[in-house]
């Protein structure tokens, strides 16, 4: 198992307090030189947004300014945003640390297989769906960014549902999540990107809780015609501890109807507690990356053969599957591991 | 092999103006002609230099005769609009639109001296919405058609387009899908919209925006009427900008509006005659709209100079916007923070 490699506060180096003003100082002035003659506009950045206020300094001081260029950046609208709507900087200094206690202390995640994940280049990472509420795509995410040696992002592939909904959708696409369909998939792995996909789609996410760890039907391949079109290994994700976040032992269907949603789920603490209902339970979870399935072996013209691709996505269920059966047995208590 | 004589419709407008200005000024085209309801402003017919300015309507059969007496061999049709308040109404923008490139095409299709047709397009076809991948290619058709407005019109054009094509095999055809103009001298809805001290978007949705530099424009309109290249380009600049990003570039304040309320705020925006809203604008702002211009650089053989985002700083440079909040209040604010956090060890 991978051990965790990075410790929640920034690294305090041994300094003296004049070094480490002379410091922050210098990592300020050039962005400023950079800045000159470009507007800001709202609010002034304010002591508010400074979260490592209370660590001890000269880190602090440090965090501090680099919490005041992030917010100056940010307001000044001086980043970098990809076609996708991909936004590097706020996904690395706001998303990412969000979700990081949920990661580290909450489910206390473990990740097996790293090694599997290539550290350059394209490939498609395919997991299973559970959960009522997709976190464990989230939890992939920040696993394949701090666990991974190549710090990568992963890039998914989700429902247009998500799209569809204020601020989910656009937190979304500024987090690297882009429409599943073929031509996106095949524009982001073909350009070397991670791309992550969790095939079972809904049917996964909003199983009911007794049919946990059962894979569901893997919709009709896409996922492997655009991995053999573009040449990228398949790596096989298997997530334990997902399922028992929110157990799911109810469905509302009126109610999932009148919200537009797939789904209305019933769990033991929702919606009977509420807002406290949306917390999910710390179940122990784990995150393994199964050995690469090539693709580049295969002619990309086998991909409009149905067998050859039908052939591919069972091998990769069947895999998922196996795995999770095997993690499940080595599992102890869904909560302790 | 540059064209000896051409006509632009459109010519009171921006592009259509600048690119007669463009064309009159290649010593290898011998005449070039300029059609359009209005005349252009002053400064802009005085650009135009020998290019002759024709005042007629393109829904009148008349346009024919001008096409047959001049013997025009290449047509380029620039004179779709998006502003049905500056066109008079959606319903007089509709009848320009589509009405008048009926009458246009089958002007050209009866004169045989026509050999090129160039037309002014917009990326507006593939429609807006959440259910599109993140990229449209030529290929690619709209999940949802346009149900009305600017991109309708659009779609039925490029139909009739395809049509004439069709009937007349002997004459190049070449459809630019152009996505929003910015620069420092057109004048479009975004960049009024832009220009807004406080600029409303929709509460809880940040566009990918795409944009294409004027110049940009003219030059791949130039370089469509100068060199024979059939077939349908997206023409659109590399990169995006998020609408939130776009709205502190130009430093104004983005003012959050809920979806319920966008309606009745834009027609607010309309009858103050700020910024002419219509309805696809609003669902561009929500879900944006960003292109591949892949074809645009191998096939066409255009690659755009400037960048989204170099386009963009260059529109609020170009226009000295005026940001909202001082830019050196931040330096003082954040020269202050850290002189506090300092003087707290």
């Amino acid at each position: 198992m991978t051990p965790r490699r990075r410790a929640l506060r920034p690294v305090e180096r041994p300094r003296s307090e004049e070094e480490g003003a002379e410091v922050s100082e210098a990592r300020v002035i050039p962005l400023r030189a950079d800045d000159a003659g470009r507007w800001p506009s709202d609010d002034p950045p304010e002591a508010d947004g400074v979260p490592a206020a209370d660590a001890v300094p000269p880190a602090w001081e440090e965090a501090l300014a680099e919490s005041l260029a992030f917010l100056r950046r940010r307001l000044e609208g001086d980043y970098a945003v990809d076609e996708f709507g991909f936004d590097g900087d706020l996904t690395d200094n706001v998303i990412l640390p969000a979700l990081r206690p949920l990661y580290r202390n909450w489910f206390r995640v473990e990740t097996i297989g790293m090694d599997h994940v290539p550290e350059v280049g394209g490939a498609l990472v395919v997991a299973n769906h559970s959960g009522t509420l997709p976190l464990d795509s989230l939890m992939t995410a920040v696993a394949l960014h701090d666990d991974h040696p190549g710090r990568r992002h992963l890039r998914m592939l989700g429902a247009d549902l998500m799209f569809r909904l204020p601020v989910v959708g656009a937190l979304a696409r500024k987090q690297g999540s882009t429409l599943a369909c073929t031509p996106d998939a095949q524009r982001l792995m073909s350009s070397g990107e991670l791309v992550g996909v969790w095939p079972e789609g809904f049917k996964g996410v909003g199983k009911p809780f007794r049919d946990r760890y059962k894979l569901q039907r893997f919709g009709r391949g896409g996922f492997v015609s655009a991995a053999l079109r573009t040449g990228v290994p398949i790596i096989p994700c298997s997530i334990v501890g997902a399922e028992e976040i929110y157990p799911k032992i109810g469905d509302i269907k009126p109610l999932a109807r009148l919200f537009g949603a797939p789904y209305f789920p019933v769990t033991p603490l929702f919606p009977l507690f509420g807002p406290l209902g949306l917390v999910p339970l710390p179940s122990k979870w784990y995150i393994e990356f199964g050995e690469p399935i090539r693709t580049d072996t295969i002619d990309p013209a086998e991909a409009d053969d149905p067998m050859t691709v039908f052939n591919l996505t069972d091998q990769v269920r069947e895999t998922i599957q196996h795995t999770l059966y095997r993690l499940l047995s080595q599992r102890r208590s869904a909560f302790l591991g | 092999m540059p064209p000896s004589v051409v006509l632009v419709t459109g010519v009171s407008r921006f592009l259509g103006g600048h690119l007669a200005a463009r064309l009159a000024a290649n010593p290898d085209i011998d005449r070039v002609l300029g059609v359009d309801t209005v005349p252009p402003p002053r400064d802009l017919l005085r650009r135009m230099g020998r290019a002759e300015f024709v005042r007629a309507d393109i829904r009148n059969p008349l346009i024919s005769k001008v096409i047959s007496t001049a013997s025009v061999d290449t047509v380029v049709h620039a004179s779709l609009t998006a502003n049905p308040g500056s066109s008079g109404g959606r319903v007089a923008m509709k009848e320009m639109n589509v009405i008048g490139t009926m009458q246009l095409l089958a002007a050209c299709q009866k004169a045989p001296s026509v050999r090129r047709m160039v037309l002014k397009s917009t990326t507006a076809v593939y429609g807006s919405s959440p259910r599109d991948p993140a990229l449209f290619t030529e290929t690619m058709t709209p999940k949802d058609l346009p149900s009305g407005g600017y991109a309708k019109d659009a779609v039925e054009i490029e139909g009739y387009l395809r049509g004439f094509a069709r009937r007349r095999p002997d004459v190049s055809v070449t459809t630019l899908r152009f996505s929003n103009f910015i620069g420092p001298r057109i004048d479009t809805v975004l960049t009024r919209y832009f220009a807004l001290p406080a600029v409303p978007i929709v509460l809880g949705y940040d566009a990918r925006v795409q944009l294409l530099h004027e110049e940009d424009g003219l030059a791949v309109l130039e370089r469509a009427v100068c060199e024979e290249i059939p077939g349908v380009f997206n023409v659109a600049a590399d990169g995006v900008l998020l609408l939130s990003q776009a709205i502190r570039r130009a430093g104004r304040v983005p003012i959050p509006v809920p979806s319920p309320a966008v309606g009745p705020v834009s027609r607010l925006f309309r009858g103050a005659r700020l910024v002419d809203f219509s309805p696809e604008q609003m669902r561009l702002l929500n879900f944006g709209r960003v292109v591949d211009n892949g074809r645009l650089r191998r096939q066409f053989g255009f690659t755009p100079r400037w960048t989204t985002v170099q386009a963009f700083d260059d529109y609020v440079r170009g226009r000295a916007l005026r940001p909202v909040v001082d830019p050196e209040r931040f330096a003082a604010v954040e020269r202050g923070v850290l002189a506090a956090a300092r003087s707290l060890r």
